[in-house]
């Protein structure tokens, strides 16, 4: 976001308009803040009391206070601690190998000549448009072939490259002055040492950006790990959810307990590194 | 997206000074990534292709014949095929203009020169960080027919509006549209707020000192300033609406119930391709939703083109 101050309008002015922005933002704080209050009182009561009192503010007390016993419920029933793993494991490979590939990518087409390099951009602007679920099946196909499934590296490998993430790096390197790169090419400098030691460091925003929605999207990732994984060995957390649903009844106490764990690990990742999220996200966009 | 011009437009390879040509420096940096989009984007998606004129299956012991057009010509005579459709259409016809002016709304809000504003849009931005799976459990308790959405709605209307959201096929994909706003209007809040702020606030002042009101200075400053962002988020919502899978698979008892109330492509799609593993089909099903969702962008720009000509 700029440090610019936003412009002043009517309702900076006048006093009245202000005390209804701040009422009508309150009540939407609720809408949007309720449910992770409600979830995080649900998973500190016992099953029977989630939906006994459901139905009142009394739901927003965490009473009868049964401490963390949901979560060791959770933690044991959904083998929570293999399944985050496999969570960070997938997710973190995603992010840094990605980094790399498409960042790598991006600059050869911003900056080195090569015969094709117009046919590559065009292709990677064409593959943008191609959404991952029309290829979840033959993707699928080709995993079953080669015994792949229920294994970590078909969670991996098709996410690396991204035409996205490359489109980002190769306009992000365009914008970014050339007078640095040719000085040091001056000084002797080949194109791999003006990558790693210039355009690199001029890049850390960029960097940045790809990584919290790289992060963001593979975290979240529910339909393809729910087609590839059968087990809970591989698993990650959106997929291992789905023990609590098999076996009834349903305790809800111990479900919301997992969503917490599940939760808290990006909300505090969000909330320490807020500038740099809101930041990544908005720079999704101005580029469109 | 707009295809950024390349400032130099010369292919000719230099020489580098330490011998090795820049075309072979350039073809180590686009080789990982290259051959990773080959076999992971290209490739599968050239099979799909092959697989939708086909009867291949995950695992049969028959031999895949060629079959023409026959997956597609029975999937468009599959009624359920356009159920799915039409939920897809139902859930974007709402989700897309609504989540689209209610992120524009807070963004103005939070645009405003008030004490607080970076604390409301902490809050509005929020649930991006949840994750759907665990959004769609949340709110699958507070949907509950005894939870807390009805414990408001009896409250307000005395008891009269209490249905059961997600088992009743009238009111299922309203549960999941509230999810889907909750979760993703923060995300679009984000991007239109970052163009809200690059609106030059010149403009703001020319325009108070000619006695514009707040209104007229919206529809004649900030709408055409912002215009840009305007339209990836309109284009970016309608096709995650097309993409529509974790709410309607996770929320209902089963996934697109009930009676296929809530079945979209996409829970169409890994129906047949991988539960009942006819990938021939769900690869048809795939071609056929890979050509709507390029129709629809396709249309929205020659609508946003004509616009600004």
């Amino acid at each position: 976001m700029s440090s610019r101050e936003p412009a002043k309008r009517a309702v900076g002015t006048n006093p009245m308009w202000r005390w209804i922005l701040y009422a009508v933002m309150s009540v939407l704080s609720v809408f949007f803040i309720f449910p992770l209050l409600y979830m995080v009182t649900s998973s500190l009561i016992p099953d029977d009391q989630v939906l006994a009192k459901s139905q009142s503010l009394e739901a927003f007390l965490p009473t009868p206070f049964i401490g963390l016993e949901n979560f060791i419920d959770a933690i044991d029933r959904a083998d929570f601690l293999r399944v985050f793993g496999n969570s960070l494991l997938i997710s973190g490979l995603i992010v840094i190998l990605g980094l790399v590939v498409n960042s790598l990518f991006g600059y050869a087409l911003a900056r080195l000549r090569f015969p094709g390099r117009r046919f590559l951009i065009g292709l990677v602007i064409a593959l943008i448009i191609i959404p991952f679920e029309a290829l979840a099946v033959p993707l699928l196909f080709m995993g079953a072939e080669v015994g792949w499934l229920d294994t970590y590296q078909i969670q991996v490998l098709p996410f690396i490259a991204s035409p996205l993430f490359i489109f980002l790096f190769y306009t992000f390197f365009l914008g970014i002055p050339r007078s640095l790169e040719e000085a040091a090419m001056i000084d002797g400098a080949g194109p791999v040492k003006v990558f790693t030691n210039v355009a690199m460091p001029l890049a850390k925003p960029a960097y940045a950006t790809v990584a919290i929605l790289g992060f963001l999207f593979s975290w979240g990732q529910f339909l393809w790990p729910s087609i590839v994984t059968r087990g809970v060995e591989v698993r990650p957390l959106p997929v291992g959810i789905g023990v609590f649903a098999t076996t009834p009844p349903i305790s809800w106490g111990d479900i919301m307990a997992y969503t917490v764990l599940m939760t808290l690990p990006l909300l505090a990742i969000f909330l320490v590194f807020q500038r740099q999220f809101v930041q990544g996200v908005a720079s999704s966009g101005v580029k469109g | 997206m707009t295809t950024v011009a390349p400032t130099d437009a010369v292919d000719e390879p230099r020489e580098s000074p330490k011998g090795m040509s820049e075309t072979r420096v350039a073809w180590m940096f686009v080789l990982p990534g290259g051959s990773m989009l080959l076999l992971f984007i290209v490739l599968p998606f050239a099979l799909a292709i092959w697989f939708s004129l086909t009867n291949q299956r995950l695992i049969s012991p028959l031999q895949t014949r060629f079959v023409g057009l026959d997956n597609y010509m029975s999937e468009l005579a599959d009624p359920v095929f356009w159920k799915s459709l039409w939920n897809n259409f139902r859930f974007a016809a709402f989700v897309v203009p609504f989540q689209t002016v209610f992120a524009l709304a807070l963004a103005v809000m939070v645009n405003q020169r008030v004490r607080g504003r970076t604390v409301f849009r902490t809050i509005f931005f929020t649930p991006i960080t949840v994750v759907m799976a665990a959004a769609a459990t949340i709110w699958v308790l507070l949907f509950n027919v005894n939870g807390l959405v009805n414990g408001f709605f009896e409250a307000i209307t005395f008891g009269n509006f209490a249905p059961d959201w997600l088992n009743d096929p009238t009111w299922a994909m309203w549960a999941i549209i509230v999810v889907s706003v909750w979760q993703g209007v923060g995300f679009q809040m984000v991007i239109l707020l970052a163009a809200l702020q690059d609106v030059p606030s010149e403009l703001y002042e020319a325009a108070s000192i000619d006695g514009a009101d707040a209104w007229r200075q919206f529809r004649s400053i900030t709408v055409p300033g912002i215009r840009n962002a305007l339209i990836f988020v309109f284009t970016v919502t309608t096709i995650l609406a097309m993409r529509l899978f974790d709410q309607p698979t996770l929320m209902p008892r089963s996934p697109g119930g009930p009676l296929d109330s809530t079945r979209t492509t996409m829970v169409h799609m890994v129906d047949v391709g991988f539960g009942r593993q006819a990938i021939g089909r769900g690869s048809a099903i795939a071609i056929l939703f890979f050509v709507i969702v390029l129709a629809l962008t396709i249309i929205q720009r020659r609508f946003v083109r004509e616009e600004a000509g």
